[in-house]
Formats: structure tokens, sequence, C-alpha cells
């Protein structure tokens, strides 16, 4: 089969792998009909993440039919059925799964010493993303192996197209989980940094959620321009100041809640501490660039809320921690518990109240996937979302 | 004054162009001190009889600063601030050699030097990697709302979604009852 392999820094390629077959008796196999590159796949193209190898198959948002199923999971799946694959494996059975931290889940990551090593415990197996949670086969492919597969699937109906659908494997859950955690209030504003698309299902669910006010800090204008489609105000920081303009947004007491929807790889160049970053990022004296987490502690309003889905994967430095405690700020982060909301953001999309692909600004086959991980990581072409089709 | 970025590239990374002027202003002001007090850095440094090379250093940095300040695209000014800041270790770090008595400043001068070399490394790299082509107009994302209504109708309309326990932060009391 045809499938987008990684071999190095900025290194994809379409190439032939040998076809997934059933391994384990919970697996199934699926005929992949949409995948898309999530931003953080552009964390492993970059090479920010450490635990990739040359020859691993990319990709965590994949949606397809099932044309063979294991054992083990007959009871929950059968050939010809229609799902969505959340990027989370999950067991379904263990102490994490239980109480619906299934990206935490105890036993799908089958590298559980080395993420213990990195991280102090296992975290759950993912798909295609590195070795440290599994290094399972990810589903830019035209096949796609599911371990676990009676649990780690979403059944979809038919008559509903895969662009609505495909963001249910994690855009969608994680932007909707970032702004969940945050407990919006009608009282709340909500300041999101990163117009990308976790960022966009972000502002699309705290309007949703109520907030009373939205608002979008990135400096790409066609980003900006989808963000104040959904209904946030938007910052562009390159050129205007993002504290400055909060504070005035919210009579100078600060967003209620803050999401940093960017993670590792900030942007931004012209503050002394971006800069101080890069320079250490070259010197490997750090790993991440920690921009967004250091504004939003500063303007974080007292007793407010910080969400996390943004990756990060290291050592950072330089974190006020000092004013997020004294500020008595509540950290929210993790990887997104996709089952925990997928019926619910599924029934949501059957009614019409939100139709997640708005966020598609390139379709395109198999083969145009490396160069089109280049056009993505570039915001060149207007590029906010990438959905291939095998 | 500004950058003409809309000629030189697609995207006008004004963070960056700012960095690079700044970088100017800065490579004309360490210009002047060694031109105008040569004598005065190599007592410090322990390195007498190099006030000609340093002068000549200096009119380069003064060179450097106009050009990048005046150029249209400072991108080969920036990787020519690079080559100089090399040409400066390896002369300061003859001045380590033998029983130089002012090694420890040397040192420091050393460590300056690398840090402001890794400033210039990083703004001649972002330069360089930004897009030579043009880009065409931006996209227009202005109607991709997402919602069959427009995003003001929709506020609040999960009212029906039951926050799990363990996501709740705001005191019961002062929560929004719907």
């Amino acid at each position: 089969m045809k499938a987008l392999v990684w071999h190095g820094t900025t290194d994809v390629r379409c190439e032939e792998v040998p076809d997934p077959k059933i391994e384990q008796p919970r697996d199934a196999i699926i005929k992949v009909t949409s995948c898309a590159i999530c931003g953080s796949d552009l964390h492993l193209y970059d090479h920010f993440m450490p635990g990739m190898q040359s020859g691993d198959i990319l990709g965590h948002e994949a949606m397809g039919e099932v044309v063979e199923v294991g054992p083990e999971s007959k009871h929950a799946l059968k050939v010809g059925d229609r799902v969505v694959i959340p990027f989370t494996i999950i067991c379904g059975e263990c102490d994490q799964c239980k109480r619906g931290n299934f990206s935490v889940c105890e036993r799908t990551n089958r590298n559980k010493e080395i993420a213990a090593k990195a991280f102090g415990h296992t975290t759950a197996g993912l798909f295609g993303y590195t070795h440290l949670t599994g290094g399972y086969a990810g589903g830019q492919a035209e096949y796609l192996r599911v371990p676990y597969a009676d649990k780690t699937h979403i059944k979809v109906p038919s008559g509903i197209s895969d662009e609505k659908l495909l963001f249910l494997s994690d855009i969608f859950p994680t932007g909707w989980q970032a702004a969940a955690q945050c407990d919006i209030q009608p009282t709340d504003t909500v300041a999101i940094w990163g117009a990308g698309p976790v960022g966009q299902m972000a502002i699309r669910s705290a309007i949703l959620l109520g907030a009373k006010q939205v608002v979008c800090i990135d400096r790409v204008p066609e980003r900006l321009a989808m963000a104040a489609a959904g209904g946030a105000i938007t910052i562009n920081f390159d050129e205007e100041s993002v504290i400055e303009r909060l504070n005035q947004l919210t009579a100078g007491k600060g967003p209620e809640k803050c999401i940093d929807c960017v993670g590792l790889e900030a942007h931004a160049t012209s503050s002394i501490d971006a800069m101080y970053d890069r320079a250490k990022q070259a010197m490997m004296l750090e790993t991440d660039r920690p921009h967004v987490l250091r504004e939003m502690i500063y303007v974080c309003r007292p007793a407010g809320v910080l969400s996390i889905p943004g990756v990060y994967g290291g050592l950072l430095d330089k974190i006020p921690l000092g004013a997020s405690m004294n500020k008595g700020l509540t950290w929210r982060m993790g990887q997104t518990h996709v089952n925990r909301w997928s019926d619910d953001l599924l029934r949501r999309i059957e009614e019409g109240q939100i139709d997640p692909s708005f966020v598609i600004t390139h379709v395109a086959g198999l083969e145009d996937g490396p160069d089109l991980y280049r056009v993505f990581r570039d915001k060149e072409d207007g590029c906010i979302k990438v959905v291939l089709k095998p | 004054m500004r950058y003409d970025t809309k000629a030189r590239r697609g995207q006008a990374d004004t963070a960056t162009d700012a960095l690079a002027r700044g970088l100017g202003w800065f490579s004309i002001a360490l210009g002047l001190v060694e031109l105008t007090a040569p004598r005065a850095l190599t007592r410090a440094l322990g390195m007498r009889g190099k006030e000609r090379l340093v002068q000549a250093y200096g009119a380069r940095e003064i060179a450097t600063g106009v050009a990048l300040l005046a150029a249209k695209d400072p991108t080969p000014y920036v990787w020519g601030r690079v080559g100089g800041d090399a040409l400066d270790i390896a002369t300061l770090a003859t001045g380590l050699e033998g029983k130089n008595p002012k090694k420890d400043n040397v040192w420091l001068a050393l460590a300056a030097v690398g840090g402001v070399t890794a400033v210039d490394f990083y703004c001649a790299q972002a330069l360089s990697r930004e897009s030579r082509q043009p880009l065409p107009p931006p996209r227009d994302y202005a109607n991709r709302r997402g919602f069959p209504r427009p995003p003001e109708e929709m506020r609040g309309a999960a009212s029906d979604f039951v926050l799990p326990m363990d996501f709740r932060n705001e005191p019961e009391a002062l929560r929004y009852q719907h």
C-alpha cells in the first residue's frame, strides 16, 4: 500500500510499504477513506519531538471502512462499518480508561518503559506519533491497523460526508476539551492563542459553550479572518500588543480563561523571551519555545484558568511559576480524551449545530502529502487544514 | 523606515525586520566605539599593537550597519554580520595565547560576541527561510464560520452540555445556572 513515511527532519515521502495485518485478537484493519495532516504532525516533520525512527508511517487523524476484524473485536465491529479512528488508542478497561482519562490509558502504549523514563509514567499509545507513544503505524496510508479496535473507534452513520466527520478523530474534540476544561461561564472572556485548526475549533467550542467574548491571537491574516468568521475578536501580534489589547477588552482585569493552541513551536519573534528561546533551542539547551505560556500566565486574570491543548515535548525554561502561583491560576492540560466527547460531538454535527469541515483549505491525494506538509508548515497558499484521500 | 518586504518576499515578517534594523544600529554603535577608542579596547583585552585592526573592524561594522539600514533586503548583510562575528571570535581567540594577563576580559568579550552571534545567526536564518515568491492575495475565509447561523446567534447553543465533575473549576455558588 501507499503511505506517508517519515525519514528525517522535513523528509516525508509517499512510498510503498507492506499492507498491515491483524497482529492481535482485538485488532481491526480499516481502509482509509480520508485522513488529515495535524499541526502536531509538524512537530514530527520539524523533528522537535524525540522518538521518531526512519520508516515510521505518519498520521493520527483518519477514518474509513472496516475491512477485517480480529476475533476479540467482533462483538463491537463488523466488516463494512464506517468508523472514525480517535488518535488515542484505548483499552477501555484500565483504571484510567474507566475514569474517562483515555489519553493516559495504562495499557495501549507498547513502549511503556520509554514513556515512563521520559514522563515518569506511561501515557496512551498514539497512532503515528513517535516510539514514546508506542511507535504505531499512522493513518496517512491506504490501510490502517487499529489495535484495541473494539474500543478505539467511533462508529459514524452513512449520509454525512467524511469532511464533516473526520475531525472527530482529533482536532474537534481537542478544541472542545480545551474550551470545556475552562468551565466557561457566560461572563467569561476566553483568549485563544493560535488560529490553526485546533484554535479554530476551540473558538467555535467557546462560542457554543456561551463565552461572552472570544479573542484569538495570531499573525496570519487568513487565519485571523477565519477566526473572526467564527465569532472571535482578533489580535494580530505583529501589529499590536497582545497584553495591552487583552487588558483593554477586559477593563484591565485580563481574560478569565486562556487557551494555548500553539504549543512548543511558538513563532513570536519580536519579544526578548522569544529570541532567548530561539537561541537556547539552537544551542540544544531547551527543547520547546514557551512564549505563549509565559504570556498567558502574565495576562490571565487572577484565579483564572490556563487550558493547554498545544503540544509540549520536553524541557521548558523561564516559566514564571511565581506569577502563576501567586495569581492562583488553574492549569488544565493533556492530550485529548477523544472518546469522552465523541458521542456528544457527533450528535451536534448530525443536528447541524456545527460543521467542522469549514476548516479544510486543501484536499489532495496521498502522493501530494509530502509537498503539503511543507505548505502547511510554512502557512503558504492560505493553508490551514489539509485532508488527504488515499 | 521599513524594508520593502512586499517586493522582497511573500509575507512580511515585521518582527524579524525590526530585529535586523536593531542589529544595524548596534553595528553602527559598536563600529563607532572601535573606530574612536581602539586603544582602550586593546588595553582592556591585553592585545596592544592591534589598534589598526580594531579600527578596520570598526569601519566594517559601520559599513555593515549602514547597509543594513539602507537596504531593501537586509538578508545578505545580516549574513555578513555572521561572517564578521566569526572574524571577531578568531581575532579574540588570539588573545588567549601566551601569558596575556587580561585573559579574563578576553573570555568575557568572547561570551558577549557569542551571544550576539547567536542572535545574528537566528535573524539571518529567519530572513533566509522566508519565501522569495510574492504570495497571491490572501484567500478569503470570511464565510468559513462553521455554524448554520451567525456566531452571535450560536453563542451558548451548547447549553445542554453537562460538564463532567472532574472538569469543573468554578465554585458551585458562582456557576451559571442554565
